[in-house]
């Protein structure tokens, strides 16, 4: 059964947003949603560590894919009542290797305020991913040891991937060579 | 915990910034005789622009520390300013020695957001492509390898097999990379008159093909000397760093996502997973040389068992209508113009998918609000994880490993920086 909306039946994709109350149960302690078949944990920040060392105790022992995610001025999105949709998401997806069975973890982050504690001293594999979402999102991620940009060049100013990084606009910043 | 506290004690990394490798390049310190030198971005064995900085006692690699970027361009921020059907000529340019397996992620991450079933031929002839795929990502693993570890004569030979199998690609699909072939919905076109017969010669010449590189690097002497113990990492590190496809595999853990997570047709064809048991820079080489034997046996079965029917779904409001309807039909051509300048809108939601790339889990996060465009299209590349395990592997491993190490993790800078 095919869900494709065409251009003339917009209405029906604007209700499908609107906050489903069926949604109201809870993992680990933290609402958890359903999203095309896969399950999603949405902590609030204060409980984001916790979940975390819940879910490596739980069997999950790889952090597969880290990224954030900028929703800008959409903030009506599906999200599980209780949850307050903020302009960021850091978005991490774990993976069990033994259990083969996945988990998907959404963290709200407030626009003037993109801080979360780092989980590369949980999962030394985040470490990398989160130099990533620093560079393109400007997150700060407390504790961690190593932050420095990642992608892209030392002293780059803004965050490419936030939306009101607009493309082609903005000039290509060279760095000085000293001597030439 | 005990594998984490073991990583962290270890300090096989180099933190510190850019500027600072910079000033304290080749200043050999006088107290303990450590000097940070620079390898690369235009080494010829760091495939092309990554650059390790390295910590040296003498011709012992102490701590290292990959820096990359140099190909970055924005690629996630281009997916979000084209259409989901214009997305696989993005994602197809990331991981440019196996486009197809970009392609297929993010198709099936389209197809999932929109609910739609693609038609029995259309998987198998991803499956049949993407096989072939892993087959010339491998040869060329062989032959860069080969080159790497001073085996010359093998760059020759693994780029002259991988043309075999591109010449095939570009008999379907029109492009020797960069295919684009892979769309939501299902495949661009079917495959032409006669393939059999073009992937039939390919089965044929590689058996003995890949004898002779058994003879040339597996049972020689020099070889087994050059990667025997090197690099060698344990299944805990590889899964406490994130490290998937070969690189796991060697270590003799057996996680294969074909197998493990099946998605398209894998559970209804026969094959084995390689697995290595030291989880060195030989267990690596042997592993993708014989996964290209086991693709060989996928793409076999794709021969005899490939359904009849039409190979994207009929869906008209995802795929464009034949040529020849346009002429006969308004509504075809209404569907046609659409799909081609405004796009088909995809419902809000979000989806994770993954598929098994030659090199590890290859991911894709999308986002879509409702439009015809993502709002985030991510993708996981396997090789900007596995990165992480160089500086473990290459830690108190001589310079000249350094090497046989970078090369055994057989890292696309193009996946990498994105």
């Amino acid at each position: 059964m095919s869900r494709v909306q065409t251009s003339e039946g917009t209405a029906e994709g604007n209700s499908d947003t609107a906050p489903d109350n069926a949604h109201t149960d809870t993992a680990y302690d933290v609402s958890v949603s359903n999203s095309n078949g896969q399950i999603v944990l949405h902590p609030e920040i204060l409980l984001y560590e916790s979940l975390i060392k819940n879910l490596a105790a739980d069997g999950y022992q790889m952090c597969v894919d880290l990224c954030g995610v900028d929703y800008y001025k959409n903030l009506t999105r599906k999200l599980p009542n209780g949850v307050k949709a903020e302009r960021f998401e850091l978005v991490i997806n774990f993976l069990d290797l033994l259990g083969k069975r996945r988990i998907r973890v959404r963290v709200q982050l407030p626009e003037d305020d993109p801080k979360v504690p780092s989980i590369s001293m949980i999962y030394p594999g985040a470490e990398a991913m989160e130099r990533e979402a620093s560079d393109m999102f400007g997150f700060v991620f407390e504790g961690h040891p190593d932050p420095t940009p990642i992608l892209l060049p030392e002293g780059w100013v803004g965050h490419p991937l936030r939306k009101d990084f607009s493309m082609g606009r903005i000039p290509v910043q060279f760095k000085a060579v000293e001597g030439r | 915990m005990s594998t984490l506290e073991h990583l962290r004690n270890r300090e096989a990394i180099l933190r510190i910034s850019e500027s600072e490798a910079e000033n304290r390049a080749e200043v050999i310190d006088p107290d303990d005789e450590r000097m940070i030198i620079n390898m690369g971005p235009q080494h010829p064995s760091t495939h092309g622009v990554l650059r390790v900085t390295m910590e040296l006692q003498g011709e012992t690699v102490l701590r290292s520390k990959p820096i990359i970027g140099y190909l970055h361009t924005g690629m996630e921020k281009t997916a979000e300013d084209l259409t989901f059907l214009q997305g696989p000529t993005n994602v197809t340019r990331m991981d440019y020695a196996a486009p197809l397996f970009t392609e297929l992620v993010y198709s099936l991450a389209v197809e999932q957001l929109l609910d739609i079933e693609i038609p029995e031929r259309a998987t198998w002839i991803r499956m049949l492509m993407c096989e072939l795929n892993r087959m010339s990502s491998h040869l060329l693993f062989l032959a860069t390898n080969g080159m790497d570890l001073g085996s010359v004569g093998m760059m020759i030979y693994g780029w002259r097999e991988r043309e075999e199998v591109l010449r095939f690609f570009e008999k379907v699909t029109g492009l020797r990379m960069n295919h684009n072939y892979i769309r939501p919905g299902g495949v661009a076109a079917d495959l032409p008159d006669n393939w059999q017969s073009d992937v039939r010669e390919i089965l044929d010449i590689l058996p003995d093909r890949l004898e002779q590189f058994d003879v040339l690097m597996t049972g020689q002497p020099i070889w087994r000397d050059r990667t025997q113990g090197v690099g060698v990492i344990t299944a805990e590190e590889a899964i406490a760093l994130g490290a998937t496809g070969p690189i796991l595999r060697s270590t003799g853990y057996a996680w294969d996502t074909r197998r493990t997570m099946p998605y398209l047709a894998y559970d209804k064809v026969d094959f084995d997973i390689v697995v290595g048991s030291y989880g060195d820079t030989f267990d690596r080489y042997a592993i993708r040389l014989n996964e290209i034997r086991e693709s060989m046996k996928i793409v076999e079965q794709c021969l005899d068992m490939m359904p009849k029917g039409p190979y994207r779904v009929e869906d008209r409001k995802v795929t464009p209508p034949p040529r020849a309807r346009i002429d006969e039909s308004m509504e075809a051509l209404i569907h046609h113009f659409k799909i081609f300048t405004e796009g088909y809108k995809v419902p809000a939601g979000e989806v994770y998918t993954s598929v098994e790339s030659p090199r590890g889990e290859l991911g894709c996060y999308l986002v879509s609000d409702g439009g015809s465009k993502p709002q985030r299209m991510h993708i996981r590349a396997p090789s900007f994880v596995n990165l992480q395990t160089l500086p473990h592997m290459m830690h108190g491993g001589l310079l000249a490993d350094a090497v046989a190490v970078i090369s055994s993790i057989d890292p696309i800078m193009g996946e990498v920086d994105r």
